[in-house]
């Protein structure tokens, strides 16, 4: 990691110094390890390969500690395998922490899995689909499994789809038919269908066109103006993170090395010269642009 | 909403994507019946021939009527066990692993409601081969304890299905190697619980694993109620370990599956793979 001299490693913590606004998320010294096979064994053969096989543990999720309010919302910055994802999983009830509180409105997800899962939906950069099946199929199955029944969800869907600018009459050809952009308007129409008090946005621009990137980054803030939701958006983009977010953490090795708005962010490296970018204080503070961590993936 | 309306509701969500999926492969669909109709009529036609070369002294009516129950249980009960010890391997095939974990549904409104479908669609399949095979080998039903025959198969539904929903857990633990193993288990089952021939011809070893195998006395039941035209009071010896398999059977496979469960949560086994 390149050295970075950095005034203000927390900033503004709003959640926090404001008790005024209902914190949304509350994440106190979460911490996730994972066990894998180490290197050494892969030039042996045969049962000396097996012998020589150590797991390695490694921490991706290294005491983090946020919180985030109620209609913010909150970016996630870091290279891969920084623990973004890892964080968002937790967030999900899909990984538990080995130590640490991930709280959603109060409840904790480990021990109130149900009441969570009820408040949350996920959009992630590969949209996981059933993908014979037609994007209405896979929605009408995505809200039924959130207790929507069908006629609310076509309606739900159509308005959604429509805010999308999702062309209509492709809505009933498989979906493996659809291009990318159009399948992740698809994920971000299933994950605002059930109105989650908290949203996960885990790099939902992605691989889309600027034009859709632009078009989902436009729809995220509108719905959030509208409703009050709020959301946690992990990002490789420094113009999205910087346009949308409220606030935003910078995640490195499960760490998190900086935290406030953008602006708080930049004005704390006194290392990155005058006017720094966000992107420049990434590079400063990640140790790799934002060019090879996607090149990473 | 009341609690069980919605329950029903979103168990209904995997009935309806099943639904879905077998309209959208129609086609695998109609090759998978047209295979399982073959092997059958082929089973069928083994008992018809036995005659021509063991000679005569055979009940070949009684023969074909043993085998062709034999192999449309199996069919039967093959579909459904596969469906729930797949359900998991299929999920992380198609990615959706992760959404359908996260999304407030319990494990047991999720197995309720793959088995409603699969149960349905397993029904109308071995009853579309039985009319066939019946009118192919004139079979001689006359004899048969229908309401004797729907009471085994009731209750075995209970019992694969726990046996599916404890199977289920090797693809949740090995994403790499579960989905096989599960083929395994059910290669065993057909080997130890008598689908074509009396399990008293087994090895003792053999013989003992069969006792644990729910197809055993589910077929031994199927075929006294077929054959014999017993009723349900004198299958109560077969329904019974039915029984009993079934209600430890399923409180065992959720208890187990929600470990194992846990036991993903906690390596990070939860995701796609394919």
């Amino acid at each position: 990691m390149s050295q970075c001299t950095y005034t203000s490693i927390v900033g503004s913590n709003n959640a926090e110094n404001n008790k005024m606004n209902t914190v949304a998320l509350e994440i106190v010294n979460l911490t996730k390890s994972f066990r894998k096979d180490g290197r050494g064994s892969q030039d042996r053969k045969g049962i000396m390969r097996l012998l020589a096989r150590r797991k390695t543990i490694t921490r991706v999720v290294d005491s983090v500690s946020f919180a985030v309010n109620q209609g913010e919302i909150f970016g996630v910055l870091g290279p891969n395998g920084s623990g973004k994802s890892t964080l968002i999983r937790i967030i999900s009830t899909l990984l538990l922490p080995d130590e640490g509180i991930a709280r959603v409105f109060g409840h904790d997800v480990t021990k109130e899995p149900d009441i969570v899962r009820n408040m949350i939906s996920r959009v992630s950069a590969d949209a996981a689909f059933f993908r014979s099946m037609s994007a209405i199929e896979n929605l009408t199955y995505s809200a039924r499994l959130y207790g929507i029944p069908a006629k609310e969800a076509r309606s739900r869907m159509t308005a959604l789809l429509r805010r999308l600018d999702m062309p209509m009459d492709k809505l009933t050809i498989q979906m493996s038919e659809l291009s990318r952009g159009m399948q992740q308007k698809i994920a971000i129409t299933r994950a605002f269908m059930t109105y989650p008090a908290l949203l996960l946005l885990d790099e939902p621009t992605t691989g889309l066109d600027p034009k859709s990137k632009r078009k989902v980054q436009s729809f995220v803030r509108e719905i959030r103006n509208e409703h009050g939701g709020t959301v946690l958006l992990t990002t490789h983009d420094m113009e999205e993170a910087e346009t949308l977010c409220d606030r935003i953490a910078i995640l490195n090795s499960g760490k998190i090395v900086a935290m406030g708005t953008a602006n708080e962010i930049k004005a704390g490296c006194n290392t990155c010269g005058d006017s720094p970018s966000l992107e420049t204080v990434f590079i400063k503070l990640a140790g790799k642009s934002i060019d090879e961590a996607e090149e990473e993936d | 909403m009341l609690p069980f309306f919605r329950r029903a509701l979103v168990g209904y969500a995997f009935t309806y994507r099943q639904i879905t999926l077998t309209k959208r492969y129609w086609m695998w669909e109609v090759v998978f019946m047209v295979y399982s109709l073959a092997t059958t009529l082929a089973i069928g036609f083994l008992g018809a021939g036995v005659q021509s070369v063991a000679g005569p002294g055979v009940d070949i009516s009684r023969l074909i009527l043993y085998l062709l129950t034999g192999s449309l249980l199996w069919g039967y009960l093959a579909v459904i066990f596969w469906d729930i010890s797949n359900m998991i391997t299929w999920e992380r095939w198609a990615g959706t692993i992760e959404y359908t974990f996260m999304a407030p549904v319990s494990r047991s409104v999720h197995i309720l409601g793959m088995c409603t479908w699969t149960i349905f669609y397993s029904l109308m399949r071995a009853i579309v081969m039985l009319i066939i095979v019946a009118l192919v080998f004139h079979l001689d039903l006359s004899k048969s304890n229908f309401v004797g025959a729907l009471a085994v198969l009731a209750v075995a539904n209970l019992s694969f299905i726990g046996l599916g929903t404890l199977v289920a857990i090797l693809p949740l633990v090995s994403p790499e190697k579960g989905a096989q193993m599960t083929g395994i288990v059910e290669g065993i089952l057909l080997l130890v619980s008598g689908v074509y021939y009396d399990i008293s011809v087994l090895p003792g070893w053999m013989q003992l694993i069969s006792k644990l195998s729910p197809a055993t006395y589910a077929l031994r039941g199927m075929r006294r109620a077929l054959l014999d035209g017993d009723g349900i009071t004198a299958l109560w010896n077969e329904i019974l370990p039915l029984a009993i398999l079934g209600i430890v059977l399923i409180p065992l496979g959720l208890i187990i599956f929600r470990r194992m469960e846990i036991y993903c949560k906690k390596v990070g086994l939860l995701k796609r793979s394919g």
